[in-house]
């Protein structure tokens, strides 16, 4: 008991203090936010193993679980595959003889290639934000793996998110479904712009909302979108989902749409980062 | 001093399994909120005190890893749960399962609350009643069912600490 007669503050005042500090730390870090940077890359560093640690193990024994319940499908799903392997290498050939052709052409008009393969870099997804109303995750690639902010993050064949912050062995990604995310994109056959919105409410149907696109764009449903030349943090030409449910505005001034994103955001483990940032707008 | 170290690994832990196990025992995209049945839990079982330094420390730790722009939001939302259900300390009893739980239930709703009103109405989205059911209640009912274990575990150790303590005065 000796112990505890020394603590003893009455927690009302307690309370007051707390709060009095933890508002004058939002106002700080709303004011100062980069002076914080280093102590949340310290704590994000100590956790960050951990993460990974857990994450592995869950790997492990889901792949375990699934290792009993589908060998037999496996097996199916193998051999379709070695035949669509088949094909499909077949079809690259011929792909590839009209490739060197292409490239010549080129080299004659002296076109540089519209979208470069941009060089990329291999992650895992280790942890989501711990809310359910955000879809910001972390990957294990950091300041150390040479990660930058702003750099654009890819699944699949396409744009899963961008990266909001980087620390010293992990980074946080934004991903494109996110409801603060926006992304300036194009129509591939009709380069009519328009701006990619996250939305909340349709994320579960697997969509995103598209924002004022040209009421007399020529698009229909099923056109692919890319990324434009004018968002000034994502790389432009990069696939981010199928267009569908075009309206006209209430304001009849622009159409909106939904979208369906290219990456299964539902499973996503590894990503791939693009580590060339998009050229600054310099003004 | 070793409340203190096993209330450190008790955050740590809780954090980890709530953001690293999302793609194992996530259902329809929706995480139980392990740090809120902790919090929650001691300030029950301790008090005001308690709720509230447990609620700033867990808040803190999501606020420095989640990446977001503000720092303390979290730990503010967290720490008042924490402060408020610390009332219900008076209602304490050993072996009682069933208020807990609802207390849990309680605060799970108060946190969704503050989080719609913070971090989305403040944004003008304002269709309450989607979030409300998209998100809202399946993570009280997900919470619910969690914490039917999780508490009885916090239980134990409180039990076990308040144990030693009293041999050691």
């Amino acid at each position: 008991m000796r112990r505890r007669s020394k603590i003893k503050i009455n927690p009302k005042y307690a309370l007051i203090v707390c709060v009095v500090l933890i508002i004058g730390l939002i106002i700080f870090s709303f004011r100062y936010g980069e002076k914080l940077s280093p102590v949340k890359n310290a704590v994000s560093t100590v956790i960050t193993p951990m993460q990974r640690g857990v994450n592995s193990v869950g790997t492990y024994i889901s792949d375990q679980l699934d290792n009993f319940s589908n060998i037999n499908e496996l097996q199916e799903e193998n051999t379709k595959l070695k035949e669509q392997l088949a094909t499909l290498s077949y079809q690259n050939k011929l792909y590839l003889q009209d490739k060197y052709e292409l490239d010549n052409f080129r080299t004659l008009y002296e076109v540089d290639k519209q979208y470069a393969d941009y060089p990329k870099v291999a992650a895992r997804v280790i942890s989501k934000d711990s809310t359910n109303w955000y879809n910001v995750f972390k990957i294990d690639k950091g300041s150390k793996d040479g990660m930058k902010k702003n750099m654009n993050v890819l699944a699949g064949n396409g744009l899963a998110g961008i990266i909001t912050e980087v620390h010293y062995n992990n980074s946080d990604v934004r991903a494109i479904i996110d409801d603060n995310s926006k992304v300036w994109c194009m129509f591939s056959k009709t380069s009519d712009t328009c701006l990619v919105q996250g939305d909340l409410q349709l994320i579960d149907e697997g969509k995103i909302f598209v924002d004022f696109i040209d009421k007399n764009a020529q698009i229909k449903d099923m056109d692919e979108v890319y990324t434009s030349k004018e968002s000034s943090n994502f790389l432009p030409g990069i696939l981010i989902g199928y267009v569908s449910d075009i309206k006209l505005d209430s304001n009849n001034m622009s159409k909106t749409a939904h979208l369906t994103p290219a990456v299964d955001f539902q499973h996503l483990e590894e990503v791939l980062i693009i580590t060339e940032l998009s050229e600054p707008l310099i003004d | 001093m070793k409340r203190l170290i096993i209330y450190t690994i008790e955050i740590i832990i809780c954090y980890v399994l709530q953001t690293s196990m999302f793609c194992y025992i996530g259902l329809a995209d929706i995480m139980p909120n392990l740090l809120l049945i902790l919090v929650v839990s001691y300030a029950y079982m301790r008090g005001r005190m308690t709720g509230m330094m447990l609620g700033l420390f867990c808040g803190l730790l999501v606020d420095l890893m989640s990446g977001g722009y503000i720092i303390g939001l979290y730990a503010l939302i967290y720490m008042l749960i924490g402060y408020c259900i610390g009332y219900t300390y008076r209602y304490y009893s050993n072996d009682d399962y069933t208020l807990p739980i609802i207390i849990i239930a309680v605060g799970d709703l108060a946190y969704g609350l503050l989080f719609y009103v913070f971090e989305f109405l403040l944004r003008g989205r304002l269709n309450f009643l989607y979030y409300l059911r998209r998100l809202i209640l399946p993570e009280i009912i997900y919470t619910v069912a969690v914490s039917i274990l999780l508490y009885k575990l916090l239980h134990m150790i409180n039990n076990r600490l308040e144990h030693k303590s009293g041999e050691e005065a």
